[in-house]
């Protein structure tokens, strides 16, 4: 799949590492702590620590993989190799809103790729990966979301929709600013 | 019930009961419905009466194995130097199922029912209940589940006065279809990659970080607290065909039908009478082409084949698939079965971990080879080519996952030559662009 995060975008994470703050203070280190009772190792708290981070920041990036390694004694290179692992970890900015439409078997059947068509057209991404000039959507198909008796699932940040058509997409997007 | 539709006569809801319910996600709500008794009454039997009743149920793992569940348990040793772990398997990845979201987005508590009476029954004091990244709406709705189960004193240090110590966490993944394979979803949990890893050692004898751990199914799981309640017999007496498949089970149906759905039905019902009564068969003016009856692993079912199958772990075979997890992609005559299966061998090359040469490389060329005979530039040897590519990359591997981009392959070719034939001769417009 091509992926051009576009210029604004390598601005963007060029700024966020310069500026790093670290995101494991405060409330969030609270919670990242509040889980260590539940597992026998510090490790098994990667993909939580991953998550909290994505929540905070809208993706990891080398700076973040760095603190995640300090914080839960890991190396970096360790961590790197479980972030890249993971489809839904972003190494790199993406728009405000991520749309992910399925395109697996099942969805295809059902006009999966005439959805995806519609939302790069009106979204203004152009090509799949790819952040509109705004800043506001990327695009991506992706495997298999496991609604596949609502033909054709997207997944719209947390937004989890059932059923969308080609017809409908314009007004879903105007629901996301 | 077909949710979303109304129930059907020749369904027999048990575990879909209350699905479009909102007033069962609740604990209360749940316990209204008759909840939470099976966990009482497992409390009160022994480890071994657990297993027992489990066993002589007949109920099979309805993840894809379809091994048997209490013979599963009776693995986990008796020793308890070591924390023993259940994992709950939530990462429903397969193509075509989506039964297991909605067992979580409507009845959670069933689940968290048969995961506490599983890890009573295997000795657990922790379960792990692993949920796919992409089910955010299920996720919300299983944390505050869990909570509640917790407050109600269903979870927890002392479960129902019991004494029992039995504590949820659910984990969440991020992305990755081979994380539903067991050992893979171990290492996931642990923190790592999701590579599978070599078995043996099975993960009853060396899991979650090298202790007993047994890992089901949510649908498996969420049947057990039934079978607690109206005990084995009743559960083994729910079978229209082969003795060896007992109880209901949730087919997930998609595709070409005209009420896509989930519909739970008991083990032996004929596969017509879902697809055509059930579902409402094919949109107007169109027939049916094909079928794959378990996800999208298992081999493709003609018209024909589908004509007299009985849908329980035998029936399936009998008739040249598998029942795997009850997933079904029903295609009608509109269906190129070429492009399909490019669709599902790029599904697998794009979510193959990459250890193993014979998966990684498989999965690629494959999907290359269907890709250049779908651009017309197909060559005559290539039918040849992906039937070698497919032996190399059957039960040569970790795990399974390149047998599964092999099975749709090998039975296209088998039983839908004829398309290939076309693009290969050139009498059918090429679909797709050369690169």
């Amino acid at each position: 799949m091509s992926s051009h995060p576009g210029a604004g975008a390598a601005h963007a994470a060029a700024h966020h590492e310069e500026n790093y703050q670290p995101v494991f203070v405060g409330q969030v280190r609270g919670r990242l702590e509040a889980l260590f009772p539940k597992y026998p190792t510090r490790q098994a708290c990667l993909l939580p620590a991953l998550w909290m981070v994505q929540e905070e920041r809208g993706w990891i990036s080398p700076r973040a993989i760095g603190e995640v390694a300090e914080v839960l004694g890991l190396t970096p290179a360790f961590v790197k190799g479980v972030v890249t692992f993971y489809t839904m970890y972003h190494t790199h900015p993406v728009g405000r809103h991520f749309i992910q439409v399925c395109t697996t078997s099942p969805c295809n059947i059902c006009g999966a790729e005439d959805v995806v068509k519609a939302f790069l057209q009106h979204s203004g991404c152009g090509e799949l990966g790819a952040t509109s000039r705004d800043g506001r959507f990327t695009v991506i198909e992706v495997e298999c979301l496991g609604a596949c008796g609502f033909a054709t699932p997207v997944l719209i940040d947390d937004d989890f929709i059932e059923g969308v058509t080609a017809e409908r997409v314009p007004g879903i997007l105007q629901g996301y600013k | 019930m077909g949710y979303p539709h109304p129930s059907h006569a020749k369904e027999h809801p048990v575990l879909s009961k209350h699905f479009g319910d909102a007033g069962a996600r609740t604990f209360d709500g749940w316990v209204k419905r008759g909840g939470y008794e099976g966990l009482k009454k497992a409390l009160g039997l022994t480890r071994e009466q657990v297993v027992e009743e489990v066993k002589a149920s007949g109920l099979r793992g309805r993840g894809g194995a379809g091994f048997p569940t209490g013979l599963k348990w009776s693995f986990m040793s008796k020793d308890v130097t070591k924390p023993h772990y259940l994992v709950c398997n939530a990462d429903e990845s397969e193509p075509g199922t989506f039964k297991d979201r909605e067992i979580i987005r409507w009845t959670p508590h069933q689940m968290i029912e048969g995961c506490a009476i599983a890890a009573h029954a295997i000795g657990a004091e922790r379960i792990y209940v692993y949920i796919r990244g992409e089910f955010t709406t299920e996720y919300k709705i299983l944390l505050g589940a869990v909570e509640d189960a917790h407050r109600n004193g269903a979870l927890g240090a002392d479960v129902f006065g019991s004494g029992r110590r039995i504590d949820l966490v659910v984990h969440r993944g991020a992305g990755a279809y081979i994380c539903g394979e067991e050992t893979a979803m171990m290492n996931s949990i642990e923190g790592k990659r999701g590579n599978p890893r070599i078995k043996p050692p099975f993960p009853a004898q060396a899991g979650l970080w090298a202790s007993p751990t047994t890992i089901n199914n949510v649908e498996t799981l969420a049947a057990v607290p039934h079978i607690l309640v109206r005990g084995a017999e009743w559960y083994k007496g729910l079978c229209l065909g082969s003795p060896k498949s007992t109880g209901t089970k949730l087919f997930s149906v998609c595709g070409h039908v005209q009420r896509p759905g989930n519909y739970e039905v008991v083990m032996g019902t004929p596969m017509r009478d879902l697809i055509f009564d059930m579902c409402g068969g094919m949109r107007p003016g169109r027939a049916l082409k094909a079928v794959i009856p378990g996800g999208s692993s298992v081999p493709i079912m003609t018209a024909e084949e589908v004509e007299d199958c009985a849908m329980d772990y035998e029936g399936i075979v009998a008739r040249g698939s598998m029942l795997g997890s009850g997933g079904m992609i029903v295609m009608d005559d509109s269906t190129d079965i070429v492009y399909q299966v490019m669709r599902l061998a790029r599904f697998y090359a794009h979510e193959s971990c990459a250890q193993c040469t014979q998966c990684r490389e498989g999965t690629a060329w494959t999907t290359k080879i269907l890709e250049r005979i779908l651009a017309g530039q197909g060559k005559a040897e290539d039918i040849a080519l992906l039937l070698d590519l497919a032996d190399n990359m059957t039960g040569k591997t970790i795990c399974v996952l390149s047998d599964s981009c092999a099975a749709p392959v090998v039975s296209a070719i088998k039983k839908f030559r004829a398309e290939f034939d076309a693009y290969l001769n050139r009498t059918r417009r090429p679909v797709m662009v050369a690169v």
